[in-house]
């Protein structure tokens, strides 16, 4: 792994405009880090802190009230090429089959019919999705959509991959397995894996470092870095020092979600 | 086929043979109307003998034009409004208004306008099913999940290719709905307009019998209207159950 910096967010703040003219939503910053290029990086933080945000951010689907974000040293304006996302909600096209959601993703592209089809078949497989390349989404459970939506955003091979919370849905299990693919993904493809989610094992077994947000305006309280060997699976949660680390986390996070709860009136 | 549909066509079959026994009881006299086997006779003599094709096929013609226009303009017109709040902010509550426009009422103007020809019934059958395309589209569009957008985004559509390859195939159910009733108003439009007023077509055809106590031609005529429109409405409805039952909602 190269210690280069591949996203570089410096300083930045996401402020949403109220409708009425009012103050706004403070979402998110101020965000300094610095993400290296190959590296498999996790974001914890409550619910409502500005994780999402941060990734649509990311992937230039919104503008930064302040600061810059720079993706292989570029700043990012309007969606950046190379960039693949993964969303929080069930985004397949529900009219289109497996292989029609997966092709979509290769549209753009100018390779010939038969390559695309090459393509698209070999992410299908690649995520156990072969025997059901002709199934309506509708057909399919949950973990298998978001499969779906996985192969369509690698079917473009995108050097970043942001996922929100992909996994918020499954069961534990399912989650679990899930996990061990994403880094299998993580390893055959090579790319800058940026994974929210608001689980606390699963950052601590996916990544290599685990950013810990605070309660909204999101800012970075705590950066963890796991140490994990690059060939790890979901084994990892055995080792002893997954324990100390789920706990470091918590232990940053439990102030935090408590604020949220205050907030919410829990 | 199931027991609903068994159903269905037992209280069609049921109807027919009431009318049946009542024509044949003379409860209904045959002035009024024929007994059912007598319409299906004449049904079938106009059918071998090719008679009225031709205004048959000249209304059903404008039934067409009608329809594809209203559906056509409908969805363009109902998805660049859904992109300008405002616009669509402003036409909401006039579109709601609409409905209680008596669109016949402009007819004869329209004749005055442009004469008596298939010109104003075709503008007829296009007013009337054009804002209700409108209404249909604008609902199905306000359903589409944000993610959906945010993927097309994500995969640098234009907001032209979002419609086309997005928004839209998300609405398809609305748009088989919104073609359901185009289709409706385009007959409604269309025929209507040849009955109260015209010069050939199967309204006109159907007005004229009417006055001169043809039976065996009103029936008949009536018979083929209904049986064109149920079946091109059963074309759509078969249509939207395969899509809905892809999509998991049938
Ligand atoms: N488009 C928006 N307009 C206004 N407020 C928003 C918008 N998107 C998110 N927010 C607000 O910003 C905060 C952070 O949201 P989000 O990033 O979705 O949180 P998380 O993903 O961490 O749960 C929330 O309070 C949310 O209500
Ligand atoms: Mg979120």
């Amino acid at each position: 792994m190269t210690s280069s910096a591949h996203v570089t967010l410096r300083g930045v703040t996401k402020v949403f405009p109220a409708s009425d003219g009012g103050p706004g939503v403070h979402a998110l910053g101020p965000i300094d880090i610095d993400i290296r290029k190959g590296e498999f990086f996790a974001v914890v933080g409550p619910s409502g802190c500005g994780k999402s945000t941060m990734l649509e951010l990311l992937a230039g689907l919104t503008t930064p009230t302040e600061g810059e974000i720079e993706f292989e040293g570029k700043p990012i304006r309007d969606i950046p090429e190379g960039v693949g996302v993964v969303f929080q909600e069930d985004a397949c096209f529900p009219w289109l089959s497996v292989e029609g959601n997966v092709a979509f993703g290769l549209r753009r592209s100018n390779l010939s019919a038969d390559e695309k089809a090459r393509k698209v078949a070999a992410v299908i497989k690649m995520m156990g999705l072969s025997e059901f390349s002709g199934t309506y989404p509708a057909q399919l459970s949950g973990g298998m959509r978001q499969r779906v939506c996985i192969a369509r955003t690698l079917v473009v091979e995108p050097r970043l991959i942001l996922l929100d919370e992909p996994f918020g849905a499954l069961d534990q299990q399912t989650r679990l397995l899930m996990g061990d693919e994403v880094l299998r993904l993580w390893r055959e493809t090579g790319a800058t894996v940026f994974l929210i989610t608001h689980a606390l094992d699963e950052a601590a077994m996916l990544a290599d470092r685990i950013g810990v947000m605070s309660a909204r305006p999101g800012t970075l309280i705590d950066v963890v870095e796991t140490k994990w060997p690059a060939d790890r699976d979901s084994r990892i949660v055995e080792r002893e020092n997954f324990g100390a680390l789920t706990s470091r986390l918590w232990k940053s996070l439990r102030d935090e979600s408590m604020k949220t709860m205050g907030r919410m009136g829990i | 086929m199931k027991p609903t549909q068994i159903y269905q066509i037992a209280i069609i079959l049921a109807f027919v043979a009431l009318l049946e026994v009542l024509c044949l009881t003379k409860v209904i006299d045959k002035i009024t109307m024929p007994a059912p086997h007598f319409i299906l006779r004449d049904f079938f003599l106009m059918i071998i003998h090719g008679r009225y094709f031709h205004e048959v096929g000249q209304s059903m013609f404008n039934v067409m034009i009608a329809f594809v226009s209203a559906f056509v303009i409908g969805i363009i017109t109902g998805t660049i409004l859904h992109a300008y709040r405002l616009v669509r902010d402003v036409m909401d509550p006039l579109f709601a208004t609409y409905y209680a426009i008596p669109v016949f009422a402009f007819y004869p103007l329209f004749i005055m306008i442009f004469g008596l020809g298939d010109g104003p019934q075709v503008l007829i059958g296009y007013m009337l099913g054009v804002v209700a395309v409108i209404v249909t589209i604008l609902n199905g569009l306000d359903r589409v999940p944000r993610v959906l957008k945010k993927t097309a985004r994500i995969n640098r559509l234009s907001p032209f290719q979002t419609a086309i390859r997005v928004t839209l195939p998300f609405c398809a159910p609305f748009l088989l709905t919104a073609a359901k009733l185009a289709l409706a108003y385009a007959f409604i439009g269309v025929i209507g307009s040849e009955f109260i007023m015209a010069r050939s077509g199967m309204g006109y055809e159907i007005g004229h019998a009417y006055t001169n106590f043809d039976n065996a031609t009103m029936y008949p005529l009536i018979l083929l209207l209904l049986l064109i429109s149920i079946f091109m409405n059963g074309i759509l409805t078969a249509w939207e159950k395969v899509l809905l039952a892809r999509r998991g909602q049938a």
